[in-house]
C-alpha cells in the first residue's frame, strides 16, 4: 500500500484561555490517503478547528507527530511551513477570508506571488482558475461586490490555483444559504471525483458530511469513527 | 517573492489609503524641504560672509610695534621704537609678500583759512594705497622722491574734505598741519568706518618721512601693513615675519616679541567657522522635523499593521513567509519616505528660491545637502518602518488569522 498523504499520531494541543488550560486535542490518530474526501464533524468547541489549523500548518501541536507526505512537520522551519502552505495546502474558510479591497483576480494571484511565479503566468493561471469556477465575468470585482457564494468560489479558486495536494475546507458553507451551500458542496464533490484532489471538510452539519466518502467525529479532543 | 511584485504590493496598499499615505508623506516632505531650505540659507550666509571677508582682504597682515619686557622689567612705550623702515624692507623680501606699507601716525590740528579740524596724520608710502586698495577720486599719490625728502604734500580723506572745505575744491590748496604748511595733491575715495567703528576717512596722509622728521622727530615706524599672495601665504608669512623680526631685533629666547602681528585671515577663518557651525545648526534643527516625520511613518505603519492583522494572517495562510511580510511593510514605509524625500526636494528647492526672491537673503542650494537630506529621509523610513514591519512578520499565522 502507498504511503498515506497524512499520518498523525497521538497529537495533543493545550491552550490557555483567560488563564484556564483548555485541552483542545487529547491524542488524535489519523491517516488520510491521497484522493479521499474526508469529513470531520463535531460540535463547536470540540477541537475540530484546532485540528484543521494543525493540519494546515497554521498552528503547531504540543506533542505527537504529524507527517505530510512522510515529512515530519514538527521539525521543519517556519519558512518550510510557509512553503507547504503555499504549495501543498489550499484553504477554504467559513468567512471566505478574501483580501479586502482587492479584486477577485488579484486575490487568486496572491498564492502565486509567494510561489515566485512571474506576472504573466500568474495572471493567466488566476484567470483560468476563476473561469473553471464560472467567475470569468467577475475577474475585476472586489469581494464587497460579490455574493457570498461567489466569494466562496473565489476563495476556492485561490485555494486551487497553486495546485495543492490537499484542500482544507473549514465550515465552507457556514455562511451560505442552502441553495448556495449545495452548489459549493457539489463543486467540491466534483473536484474530488474529477481531479482526485484530497479534500478534508470540517463541518457540524450532517447534510454536508453526507457528501464525504468517510466521516470522522471529534468529541472532547478525540477522533471517533461513529457519532 | 520577487522585487517588482513586492513593490507593486506596497504601492497598491498605499494607494488604497491615499489620504493617509499623503498625510504621512507630508511629514517627510516638510522635513526634507526644511533641511534643504535651511542648509541653503546657511550656505548662502556662509558664502556672503566669505565674500565680505575677501573684500576686507584676507590676504593682509598688520605688524604693530608693541611693548617689550626684558628680564621681568616692562620697559614701557619708549622701547617700542625697534620697528624700522629697514624692517619693512626686509619683510618685503619674504616669499609670499606682495606689497609692504610702513606707517607712523601723529595727531594734529589742521587749519585751512577760517576753519580748523583735529585729525589723524598718517605718514605712509605710495604703496599704502595699493595695500589697502584705497583709490583716489581726484589728484594723485605723492612720489617716492617726495617720500625721500619729506615733501610738504598731503592727501585728504573724505571726512577732512567735508570738515575743512565743504563744497570747495581742495586740490592745489595749502593747509597747515600744526605749523607745517602742506599742499593738497589728492583726495581719497570714501572708505567708511572700520568694523570696530572708527572713521577711516577722518585722516590726512603725508609721506612717512614728513611725519617722522617734521612732525614727531623720530626714526622708527609704528606699523607695517602688507598684502600676501593669499590666505595660505598669510599664515606662513606671519610665522616667517616673527622669525625674521626676532632675529633683526636680536631678541633672546627668553624675551617676548616687541611687535605684534594681526592676521585678517585668522579673523576670516573664525568667522567662516562660525558660519559653518550656523549652517550645521540650521540643518540639525530642520533634521528634527524630518525625525518627527519619521515618527509619523512609524505611527501610521503600526496602525496599519494592527488594522491589517487579518490580511497578514490570510497572506501567511496562502504561503507568505515572515520575510515576505517584513518586506511588504518595510517597502511601504520606504516608499512613503522615498516619495516624501523626492517631493521634499522639490518643495525645498522652491522654498529656497522663494526665500531668495522675497527676503534678499543669499541662498545657495548645494547638491550634497540635497543628497544628504534624501538619504536621511530614506534612512528614517528604514529606521521607523523596521519596527512595525518586524511586528507584522512575527505574528503567528493562526493568531493573525483569528484576529478580529
Amino acid at each position: 500500500m502507498a504511503a498515506p498523504l497524512i499520518e498523525i499520531c497521538d497529537l495533543k494541543k493545550v491552550y490557555a484561555l483567560d488563564g484556564v488550560q483548555i485541552q483542545a486535542l487529547r491524542g488524535i490518530d489519523l491517516r488520510v490517503d491521497e484522493g479521499e474526501l474526508l469529513a470531520i464533524m463535531g460540535p463547536s468547541g470540540s477541537g475540530k478547528s484546532t485540528l484543521m489549523h494543525i493540519l494546515g500548518c497554521l498552528d503547531a501541536a504540543d506533542s505527537g507527530s504529524y507527517r505530510l507526505r512522510g515529512e515530519d512537520i514538527g521539525r521543519v522551519s517556519s519558512d518550510a511551513l510557509a512553503r507547504l502552505r503555499n504549495r501543498e495546502i489550499g484553504f477554504v474558510f467559513q468567512s471566505f477570508n478574501l483580501l479586502p479591497r482587492t479584486s477577485a483576480l488579484e486575490n487568486v494571484e496572491t498564492p502565486l506571488i509567494y510561489a515566485g511565479v512571474g506576472k504573466a503566468e500568474r495572471r493567466e493561471r488566476a484567470r483560468e482558475a476563476l473561469q473553471r469556477l464560472g467567475l470569468e465575468e467577475r475577474l475585476h470585482h472586489l469581494p464587497s461586490q460579490l455574493s457570498g457564494g461567489q466569494q466562496q468560489r473565489v476563495a476556492i479558486a485561490r485555494a486551487l490555483v497553486s495546485r495543492p495536494s490537499i484542500l482544507l475546507a473549514d465550515e465552507p458553507t457556514g455562511n451560505l444559504d442552502t441553495a448556495t451551500s449545495d452548489e459549493i458542496l457539489s463543486l467540491l464533490d466534483n473536484l474530488n471525483r474529477s481531479t482526485g484532489l484530497t479534500i478534508i471538510l470540517i463541518t457540524h452539519e450532517p447534510e454536508v458530511a453526507q457528501h464525504a466518502g468517510r466521516t470522522l467525529y471529534v468529541r472532547d479532543g478525540r477522533l471517533e469513527a461513529h457519532p | 517573492m520577487s522585487w517588482p511584485a513586492a513593490l507593486a504590493l506596497a504601492m497598491r496598499a498605499l494607494w488604497r489609503n491615499k489620504t493617509r499615505a499623503m498625510l504621512t508623506t507630508l511629514g517627510v516632505i516638510i522635513g526634507v524641504a526644511s533641511v534643504i531650505a535651511m542648509v541653503a540659507i546657511g550656505t548662502g550666509a556662509q558664502q556672503r560672509i566669505a565674500q565680505q571677508l575677501e573684500n576686507m582682504g584676507t590676504n593682509s597682515l598688520v605688524i604693530r610695534a608693541g611693548t617689550v619686557t626684558r628680564g621681568g622689567v616692562r620697559t614701557g612705550a619708549g622701547t617700542t621704537t625697534s620697528l624700522t623702515l629697514d624692517d619693512a624692507m626686509a619683510v618685503a623680501e619674504l616669499p609670499g609678500v606682495l606689497a609692504v606699507a610702513p606707517s607712523v601716525q601723529a595727531s594734529a590740528q589742521v587749519r585751512y583759512r577760517g576753519s580748523n579740524w583735529g585729525t589723524a596724520i598718517q605718514g605712509v608710502t605710495p604703496e599704502y594705497f595699493k595695500v589697502r586698495s584705497w583709490p583716489l577720486v581726484a589728484g594723485e599719490v605723492f612720489s617716492q622722491a617726495q617720500v625721500a625728502n619729506a615733501g610738504h604734500v598731503c592727501l585728504l580723506g573724505q571726512t577732512v574734505v567735508r570738515e575743512l572745505f565743504g563744497l570747495l575744491e581742495p586740490i592745489g590748496e595749502s593747509i597747515l598741519i600744526g605749523s607745517l604748511p602742506c599742499r593738497i595733491i589728492g583726495v581719497l575715495a570714501e572708505k567708511g568706518a572700520t568694523a570696530w567703528g572708527s572713521d577711516q576717512d577722518d585722516a590726512i596722509f603725508v609721506p612717512i618721512s614728513t611725519v617722522q622728521r617734521k612732525l614727531r622727530g623720530i626714526t622708527y615706524i609704528e606699523r607695517i601693513e602688507l598684502t600676501t599672495t593669499g590666505r595660505e601665504a598669510s599664515f606662513r608669512t606671519s610665522k616667517d615675519i616673527t622669525k625674521l623680526l626676532r632675529e633683526r631685533h636680536q631678541l633672546g629666547d627668553e624675551t617676548d616679541d616687541d611687535f605684534r602681528i594681526y592676521n585678517r585671515a585668522e579673523l576670516a577663518q573664525t568667522s567662516e567657522e562660525s558660519a559653518r557651525v550656523f549652517t550645521w545648526l540650521l540643518g540639525s534643527i530642520a533634521s528634527v522635523s524630518l525625525l518627527v516625520g519619521g515618527i509619523g511613518i512609524m505611527n501610521i505603519m503600526l496602525v496599519s499593521v494592527t488594522e491589517r492583522t487579518r490580511e497578514i494572517g490570510i497572506r501567511m495562510a496562502l504561503g507568505a513567509r515572515a520575510r515576505d511580510i517584513l518586506w511588504q511593510f518595510l517597502l511601504e514605509a520606504l516608499v512613503l519616505s522615498g516619495i516624501g524625500g523626492l517631493l521634499g526636494i522639490l518643495v525645498g528647492l522652491g522654498g529656497a528660491t522663494a526665500v531668495a526672491r522675497f527676503s534678499q537673503l543669499p541662498v545657495e542650494v548645494t547638491p550634497p545637502s540635497v543628497l544628504i537630506a534624501f538619504l536621511f529621509a530614506a534612512l528614517v523610513g528604514v529606521f521607523f518602518g523596521l519596527h512595525p514591519a518586524r511586528k507584522a512578520s512575527r505574528l503567528r499565522p493562526i493568531d493573525a488569522l483569528r484576529y478580529e
